[in-house]
């Protein structure tokens, strides 16, 4: 009822306040990673926690623009959006800028700029746009393979700029789409391919191939209305092959560091001195990251009091590994905390997808909610050792202007979206 | 329910996170501890460490500065491996061998490349070390003794093991601690505590600055210096006397139970302990299996006491009221009992009351008197507890509880002992009775003779044995300044010591008086084997001689062991009663003596077991 009374309170101000404390909770760790010495200006605007202070008032500009644009806007302008951002991404190539071997900068000035933070927001819109259409119909194969398309461009061309982590994200789109009734047989074949890939990599092809038969074949005698055994057989030699093609696309297109930092993660490597060698080579990070975490205990070694942060023992520790930080200083107590807060904002945002009247406001805000999922769950899985190393930034969290204003897009579209539900359209 | 797949997603990546959190900070994680931080370097600041001075306040052992040139590998820049060789004397061969030994153990952490330059080379080097990047000279600190005696009472300080830095986490690897003698025993006094800075550094191990501006730092406390009791002039005596013997003297003042002297013979030169060639001396010394020079026979050697331990068995038989002063017996060259084989005696026979019993060391007095002492109780084994607990009483069969880091219990026997050696309870005073002269199952090592040798000089009590006389600003151990009664009466002393007084009189040290010296003493002679290969042979008696001085107010007490010296006046008689002349007059009267002793030696005869060919003794 509020909402309708007072213009300023029909945004959703959980999650406004939720990406206040993100956004304020991460500037205290990029504080703590990136000071140098006892004293400090927090204003000092060559140094990471200068720069981000500057990025985030930036961020408040943004926000008002955001909201002060029409909610039709973002649904009508959405291809031409999307078109800027793929343009946007082309670009790269011909004015690419490198930076630890990806060419995924703009750089104007002083700065630089990452359009593939943007594309996110630009692809989530129009996915959204595309499967609200009316005549779309996600059951059907060419819508299939269009919805596909419109989120394989950007994540092709992210990959060929040579930044594979980010491209990872653009698999996060699958709950959307599931979502929004993609067939089941998907979710079945994405399970089954991760489990393959595991499996043939841990176990070798041989035992992958016997376990999935015996598997299927259980499967295929213990059905009361048993499948016609052509399908069955066929699934079997299906799995065999994606065993085959997992193996040679990790010997054969994946690059050392990527099979390494696989090998680790499933524990592949049975000879120590290599081991030794490729963990100094490739885990360095994760091993200080971990023990950073580590050593913080309940509650931490206290703001600023990071023995391992003062010392930069973690590279990139203010960008992707800012939560070892926040591991460190703040205690077991601190991280959870972090956890609860992106929890919280994710399933908040899920909810306030699924009260959404209009379709497109839905989607996309199921995608939000993916995208950021997504990261979540990568990079601070990473930075615990959970899954392999994937660099991608953690949202609001980690330094840097393009991922700041990246997210806050995507996530304040949908804030403006939402305050419009009740509105007629 | 498809929507409930990305909510579940988030729920259950959240509780994951929560659960690896916990795993790697609280379950996996041990308390956090400064000193144990990758991320802070700690400096230490090692204080001076204690001087020792002997008791008339002669500095013994003092610190001198050490160089050792440090590199780091990472650091060096192309160098004059010729001259720099040249300076540090050593050749090409071994610079490169250093050189990749420390560029394999740590490219960036400093690693000792030469140690020990002596201060001439030093000073040579310190002009030049600036052309030779990477390098740098790290000044530490040695102990620097100022004599060549007592090495087995001083001890020695070398670097921790594992185990003790596993024990003690004060010690840092690298750090130096007191190994044996009192470097050992006042180890926390004479070290100090030292400081320690923490400086923040980053992964290149490269120092930011001091951590949180030297909060935690912390200053060193300069070691305390400590007083010895051993007098170093009467100390260096006896080592001058044991040349080409070896043995143990033990000296007590027995009004403190001070230790005058502890002499093993033979020992080395402290000095050889300290600097480059440390463990290459420290290998040969620990190799000597003859002259054990490592092993401080004073407290180590166990032996049979041999006849000073009759006056023991006189004071017992004396407070058990089986015998009076008056008592007398008469010796017929052996002591006969049982129908057994017979006791010799070599006393020459004749009537004897207490004091000439004493004075020429007749075996059928004591054995006699030993016999009465067991068999005035109704069976022999509570009769052997009571004489027991008169003999422990003087500190025998135990450790004494000096504050030197090592000693012997040696053997007292009581009533279970034998009990569980004669099971079905057939013994009596005769079967044991070899104890009565100090043989037998009676073990002790020099330290316990010197100390109830004083206990008799004190008629009926000991101090016990201590090496400790001060510490700068401290009490010493109150244990020390603790009399200990013996369980025999004082007045039971004064004809046991009119005994040992006449030993000297007139007895089996008559040769040995000082003029002007009323010397109490005892001969001891005490069969000992050895096995090798099996084999068990029996070497030349030793030689032990027990003494007190001057006898109504004694000033000294000791016990001298001189290993197959054959009768106790041959070796370890002169060498008592010399000590005594030298520690109450300061000067040697009996010359004749001391050029005997410094001329005969007994290196044949410690290697006679050894060489193979047959050998007779005694």
């Amino acid at each position: 009822m509020y909402r309708e009374t007072n213009r300023y309170f029909k945004f959703d101000w959980i999650t406004i306040i939720l990406f206040l404390l993100l956004v304020g909770y991460g500037w205290l760790n990029i504080l703590s990673a990136s000071h140098v010495g006892e004293t400090f200006n927090y204003l000092d605007f060559s140094q990471p926690y200068g720069k981000q202070l500057m990025f985030i008032f930036l961020t408040f500009i943004l926000i008002v623009l955001v909201l002060a644009i029409d909610a039709k806007f973002y649904e009508r302008f959405s291809s031409v959006i999307y078109i800027i951002a793929m343009l946007s991404l082309i670009g790269l190539f011909f004015f690419g800028k490198n930076v630890n071997g990806a060419t995924s900068w703009y750089g104007i000035g002083g700065m630089t700029i990452q359009p593939s933070e943007f594309a996110k927001t630009a692809t989530a819109l129009a996915v959204a746009k595309y499967i609200s259409d009316l005549n779309t119909d996600i059951k059907t194969f060419k819508d299939q393979i269009r919805i596909f398309t419109i989120i394989a461009i950007p994540a092709l061309l992210i990959l060929l700029q040579n930044d594979a982590g980010s491209t990872i994200v653009y698999a996060s789109f699958f709950f959307v789409l599931y979502r929004e009734g993609l067939p089941k047989i998907y979710l079945t074949i994405g399970v089954l391919l991760i489990l393959i890939a595991i499996s043939a990599l841990k176990f070798g092809i041989l035992a992958t191939i016997l376990g999935a038969s015996v598997i299927i074949l259980t499967y295929h005698f213990t059905r009361r209305k048993k499948p016609a055994f052509y399908k069955t057989l066929f699934t079997i030699i299906a799995c065999s092959v994606l065993a085959f093609g997992v193996k040679f696309f990790y010997n054969n297109i994946l690059q050392p560091h990527q099979q390494n930092r696989i090998t680790l993660w499933l524990r592949l490597e049975k000879d120590p001195a290599k081991l030794e060698l490729m963990k100094k080579r490739e885990a360095y990070n994760l091993i200080q990251s971990e023990q950073a975490i580590s050593s913080g205990r309940w509650t931490g070694k206290g703001f600023l009091e990071g023995t391992r942060t003062t010392g930069k023992f973690v590279p990139e520790q203010h960008t992707d590994y800012i939560f070892s930080t926040v591991g460190e200083e703040w205690g077991f107590v601190g991280s959870v905390f972090v956890i609860i807060l992106f929890v919280l904002l994710l399933l908040r945002i899920l909810h306030l997808a699924e009260l959404q009247k209009s379709q497109f406001s839905r989607i996309y805000g199921y995608s939000v909610a993916a995208i950021m999922f997504t990261h979540f769950m990568i990079n601070i899985g990473m930075v615990m050792g959970l899954i392999p190393t994937i660099g991608i930034p953690l949202p609001f969290f980690s330094y840097g202007g393009s991922g700041l204003w990246g997210f806050t897009i995507l996530l304040f579209i949908f804030i403006k979206l939402d305050s419009n539900r009740i509105n007629e359209w | 329910m498809r929507q409930l797949l990305l909510f579940v997603s988030i729920i259950v990546v959240g509780i994951v996170f929560i659960g690896r959190l916990f795993y790697l900070q609280i379950y996996n994680s041990d308390n956090y501890d400064l000193f144990e931080d990758p991320a802070i370097r700690k400096v230490y600041d090692y204080p001076k460490r204690g001087f020792v001075f002997d008791r008339n306040g002669e500095l013994l052992v003092a610190n001198q500065p050490s160089y050792d040139v440090m590199v780091i590998p990472r650091e060096v820049k192309p160098l004059d491996t010729v001259e720099f060789c040249s300076l540090l004397k050593i050749d090409k061969a071994q610079f490169v061998k250093t050189y990749n030994k420390a560029y394999h153990y740590s490219p960036r952490l400093p690693s000792v490349f030469v140690s020990h330059l002596s201060k001439e080379d030093y000073a040579v080097l310190q002009e030049k070390m600036r052309k030779y990047e990477g390098f740098y000279i790290q000044k530490r600190s040695l102990r620097d003794y100022q004599t060549s005696i007592g090495a087995n009472v001083l001890g020695f300080i070398a670097e921790v093991n594992q185990g003790q830095i596993q024990k003690n986490p004060y010690y840092k690897m690298g750090d130096l601690i007191g190994k044996q003698g009192v470097e050992l025993s006042y180890e926390e006094e004479l070290r100090g505590v030292k400081g320690v800075k923490f400086i923040q550094k980053d992964r290149f191990n490269r120092d930011l600055g001091p951590y949180k501006n030297g909060k935690f730092d912390t200053i060193p406390v300069p070691g305390k210096d400590i007083t010895i009791t051993i007098d170093s002039k009467l100390q260096a005596y006896g080592e001058k006397l044991m040349v080409n013997k070896r043995g143990g003297i033990v000296a007590i003042e027995p009004k403190t139970g001070e230790i005058l002297a502890l002499v093993s013979a033979p020992s080395y030169n402290p000095n050889l302990l300290v600097g480059r060639k440390r463990s290459k001396n420290y290998n040969k010394l620990y190799k000597d299996s003859i002259h054990l020079p490592l092993i401080d026979k004073g407290l180590l050697r166990v032996h049979e006491p041999g006849s000073p331990f009759k006056a023991l068995v006189a004071l017992t038989a004396l407070q058990e009221d089986v015998i009076t002063p008056s008592f007398s017996v008469t010796c017929r060259g052996a002591y006969h009992y049982g129908g057994r084989r017979p006791m010799g005696c070599h006393c020459g026979g004749g009537r004897r009351d207490l004091t000439k019993g004493i004075a020429k060391s007749c075996n059928s007095y004591f054995a006699t008197i030993y016999r009465k002492s067991i068999d005035k109780y109704s069976n022999a084994s509570k009769g052997m507890d009571v004489w027991s607990n008169h003999i422990k009483s003087f500190g025998l069969g135990q450790y004494l509880g000096t504050d030197l880091p090592i000693g012997k219990k040696g053997n007292i026997p009581d009533g279970a002992y034998y009990d569980k050696w004669y099971p079905d309870f057939r013994w009596g005073a005769t079967t044991i009775i070899s104890n009565s002269i100090g043989q037998g199952e009676i073990l002790t090592t020099p330290i316990h003779m010197a100390n109830f040798t004083a206990a008799i000089a004190n008629r009926g009590y000991y101090y016990t044995p201590h090496i400790i006389k001060g510490i700068e600003g401290e009490k010493i151990n109150k244990d020390f300044v603790t009399k200990h009664e013996t369980t025999v009466a004082p007045k039971h002393f004064d004809p046991i010591i009119e005994g040992l007084y006449d030993v000297y009189e007139n007895g089996t040290a008559k040769f040995l008086r000082i003029p002007g010296i009323e010397i109490c003493g005892k001969t001891g002679t005490a069969e000992n084997f050895i096995k090798i290969d099996g084999e068990r042979m029996q070497l030349q008696d030793h030689s032990i001689f027990v003494a007190f001085a001057p006898k109504d107010d004694p000033k000294i007490a000791l016990a001298v062991l001189v290993e197959n010296g054959h009768y106790g006046s041959i070796y370890a008689g002169r060498i008592a009663s010399l000590m005594i002349e030298q520690y109450l007059k300061g000067d040697i009267t009996r010359t004749d003596m001391e050029t005997w002793l410094l001329n005969n030696s007994l290196e044949d005869e410690y290697i006679k077991p050894y060489s193979g060919q047959p050998f007779s003794i005694n």
